[in-house]
């Protein structure tokens, strides 16, 4: 069992062995948060400090419940309403932060490749909580432990990503994720929402959303940002929907044992029919949310080890 | 001025295609005689020039000065970030005699009076020849053409809104039409304002996986696609800043072929880097337009070989650290180039893909007829701007070490080879390494 990594920032960086490790350790820790009693002290002593430069409700509350079961110090800053406001540089927050000490800094920005310059600036380790169009790693590894729970195995699997992959750092953390273990990724979406080069990555992309889930394993509907909805990248909401939204029809078209999975928030009626989501046999939204506090409790455990056996500043 | 004679040398003659051992004697601020042949110079020679003011090349090849066009020195404005001392101690210690400013500075290089103050500011503190371009339209806003007539009296060489692309072309064609008349000469940034908007990489799998906005490499073909067509209409003197794709180049060539009066310039970084030198989110690579892929970088040298494209350019932009220590996005575009241009381009020749009078016709000769200029020839007569450089002498570049006030350079720590010993303005010394 080896997790070599100082930072989380991508999935891009990960071997395989890597997200196997991570995975199998978060496995154990679904079992702690399915125990009545949840606590670890493995953090214990260690300060994480959550700064999100983007609002988020769900990733945040996930991390925090992650570092507080493994006893950390949890602090999240909102960082939409500070001193950036002010007209401070990323960089002189960070250096500010690392004055203070944390141990593992948990960030979020909307610039893609932000974390990264803020992960070279300071001592902690750093978990990329999404930056930008780039990665989401804690995302990706959630799902994968969702995938693989659920279909017992995270390799040879025919997985469809559905939706708005050009913005989305969820479905590039993905894709990368499941090439690396092997699986088929299938892009689905309307051209004007797919990245340039795309094809290059050896996924197949599908403009048609009838023939892209056909004998899927795994359909993975994305979010439609409301700001994307108007005219721009897609005529109309509607239009949207009815060519690529997910239905119980063209849901029929995948194997029948597929799983439904979405990042969350949903928009219900624009990319996944609320029945759908809905249905236990099928979704597996709700498993994706609990998977997440594991994954990333998983992620601060293997970091704060490789921390720990870094030599420290001695203390006066 | 007392003459200097240098012996022993190599010539670069970029005119006549080839490189010959001679001595050359610099007199009155031209080049007095060239004497053929190894060795020492001829005594006729050495009696024209003191002891003390000959110099032994030992070899090494002596070439006409760089004419470096589109240099930005931030003054007025931003003299934080590069002076017209700064600068122009950059340019002397890399071989470049002739700057070419560029107009984008705040506020706007756009009327006689501005264009006088920094010719002045440039005769007091740089030792290299300064010859500034000015706007084409008012404080480069896209909507009033500039005093191109008192503009160029006043000592303005060309017209450019740099990398501003003048959306309406009925101003553009306006502009032209005017500068043609004065024989003005324009310099458009060929790039399609829509789709360019926001980008911060060109578009394909790198920008892709690193989730940056990008800008297809068409947009440049249809920005200059669009201003061949009005140079077509208007009958103007037009020379493209940067063709840096190779989706750009037929074009180019047919316009060429058309007649049309039509010259291309690219820069030294789109010849020697890719996009993937960015690698994690390298700021110092961010540039305008973004670099490209290795295909186009390859094609670009084709075209520098086969003479479709006419100029090379360093770019030179400084910019200070807090402008580029953002996210990548944030970050300003843009290298400094003045003193590593040689050394970098040198790669090119040390690979076998350009060899050194097609190097120097598109760094001195090309540039200079551009411009109508006396320079950039290796002529008796001709105005002695020369350098001398060590082809060979191999280093590792230390950012710190550069001349220019912002050290923003994507070249440090690389390993290039070639290292300018002696640079002459008039023939002059103002530089010895």
């Amino acid at each position: 069992m080896r997790f070599d990594q100082r930072h989380l920032l991508g999935i891009e960086a990960l071997r395989p062995d890597e997200i196997t490790t991570l995975l199998d350790l978060a496995d154990k820790y679904v079992t702690l948060n399915r125990s009545r009693n949840k606590r670890s002290g493995i953090l214990s002593g260690l300060t994480q400090v959550n700064m999100f430069f983007e609002n988020s409700t769900r990733t945040q509350a996930s991390f925090e419940l992650a570092g507080k079961r493994l006893g950390a110090d949890v602090m999240s800053m909102a960082m939409a309403a500070s001193s950036i406001k002010k007209g401070e540089t990323l960089v002189d927050t960070a250096l500010t932060l690392n004055a203070m000490h944390p141990d593992l800094l948990v960030v979020r920005h909307p610039n893609s490749g932000a974390v990264d310059l803020l992960s070279q600036k300071v001592n902690c380790a750093v978990i990329n909580a999404g930056d930008g169009r780039h990665e989401h790693p804690t995302q990706a590894l959630l799902d994968a432990l969702t995938i693989r729970r659920a279909k017992g195995r995270l390799h040879r699997l025919t997985v469809a990503i559905c939706g708005d992959i050009a913005h989305s750092r969820v479905a590039r953390s993905n894709l990368l994720l499941l090439h690396k273990m092997e699986n088929r990724v299938r892009l689905i979406g309307p051209p004007t929402l797919m990245p340039a080069g795309i094809e290059a990555f050896g996924v197949e992309v599908y403009h048609d959303m009838a023939e892209g889930l056909r004998d899927a394993d795994v359909v993975m509907m994305l979010r439609l940002q409301k700001e994307r909805m108007d005219g721009g990248f897609i005529p109309s909401e509607r239009e949207y929907f009815y060519r690529y939204g997910l239905d119980a029809e063209k849901l029929a078209l995948a194997r029948d044992d597929a799983i439904v999975m979405h990042p969350g928030p949903m928009n219900r009626g624009v990319e996944i029919d609320g029945t759908i989501a809905d249905d236990i046999n099928r979704s597996v939204i709700q498993e994706q949310v609990e998977m997440g506090v594991a994954v990333r409790m998983a992620a601060m455990d293997l970091l704060s080890r490789n921390l720990r056996a870094r030599p420290t500043e001695v203390m006066a | 001025m007392r003459p200097v004679l240098i012996e022993n040398a190599r010539l670069i003659d970029p005119e006549g295609d080839r490189v010959f051992a001679a001595s050359v004697l610099m007199e009155k601020g031209v080049i007095a005689e060239i004497a053929e042949g190894d060795g020492p110079a001829p005594e006729g020679l050495r009696d024209r020039a003191p002891a003390e003011a000959r110099i032994d090349a030992n070899g090494r090849f002596l070439a006409p000065g760089i004419v470096d066009i589109g240099v930005k020195v931030c003054e007025p404005g931003e003299r934080h970030k590069e002076s017209y001392k700064t600068a122009g101690a950059a340019a002397a210690a890399g071989g470049v005699t002739t700057m070419v400013t560029r107009p984008d500075t705040d506020p706007v290089i756009d009327t006689p009076e501005a264009l006088e103050f920094i010719r002045r500011r440039a005769q007091e503190a740089a030792p290299v020849r300064v010859l500034p371009m000015a706007a084409l339209t008012k404080g480069r806003a896209g909507s009033e053409m500039t005093e191109i007539g008192f503009l160029m009296d006043a000592g303005a060489v060309a017209f450019t809104d740099c990398d501003r692309v003048i959306r309406d072309t009925r101003v553009l064609g306006r502009a032209m039409t005017y500068a043609r008349s004065l024989g003005a000469l324009v310099i458009g940034h060929p790039q399609e304002p829509g789709l360019s908007a926001g980008a911060a990489a060109t578009s394909g799998k790198f920008a892709s996986l690193r989730g940056l906005p990008a800008v297809s490499p068409m947009a440049e073909r249809m920005g200059l696609d669009r201003d061949i067509a009005l140079i077509e209409m208007t009958g103007v003197r037009y020379h493209a800043d940067q063709i840096t794709t190779a989706r750009a180049l037929p074009a180019l060539e047919r316009a060429k072929a058309n007649g049309f009066d039509v010259t291309a310039g690219t820069s030294m970084h789109h010849l020697t880097l890719n996009e993937l030198d960015v690698a994690d989110y390298r700021t110092f690579f961010k540039v305008k337009p973004p670099l490209r892929a290795e295909e186009d970088r390859q094609a670009v040298i084709e075209a520098v070989r086969s003479g479709l494209i006419d100029v090379i350019s360093s770019m030179h932009t400084p910019q200070d650290e807090e402008s580029k220590r953002l996210p990548f996005e944030e970050a300003a575009s843009g290298a400094v180039g003045l003193e590593t241009l040689l050394p970098v381009l040198l790669r090119l020749y040390h690979s076998g893909d350009l060899d050194l009078p097609t190097l120097f016709r598109a760094l001195s000769l090309n540039p200079s007829r551009r411009l109508a200029l006396e320079t950039g020839r290796m002529a008796r007569g001709a105005p002695a701007d020369l350098m001398l450089f060590d082809a060979d002498k191999p280093l590792i570049l230390d950012r710190f070490k550069l001349r220019s006030k912002s050290k923003n350079t994507p070249f440090d720590n690389a390993r290039l080879q070639g290292r300018v010993l002696a640079t002459f303005v008039g023939g002059k010394q103002v530089f010895a390494a």
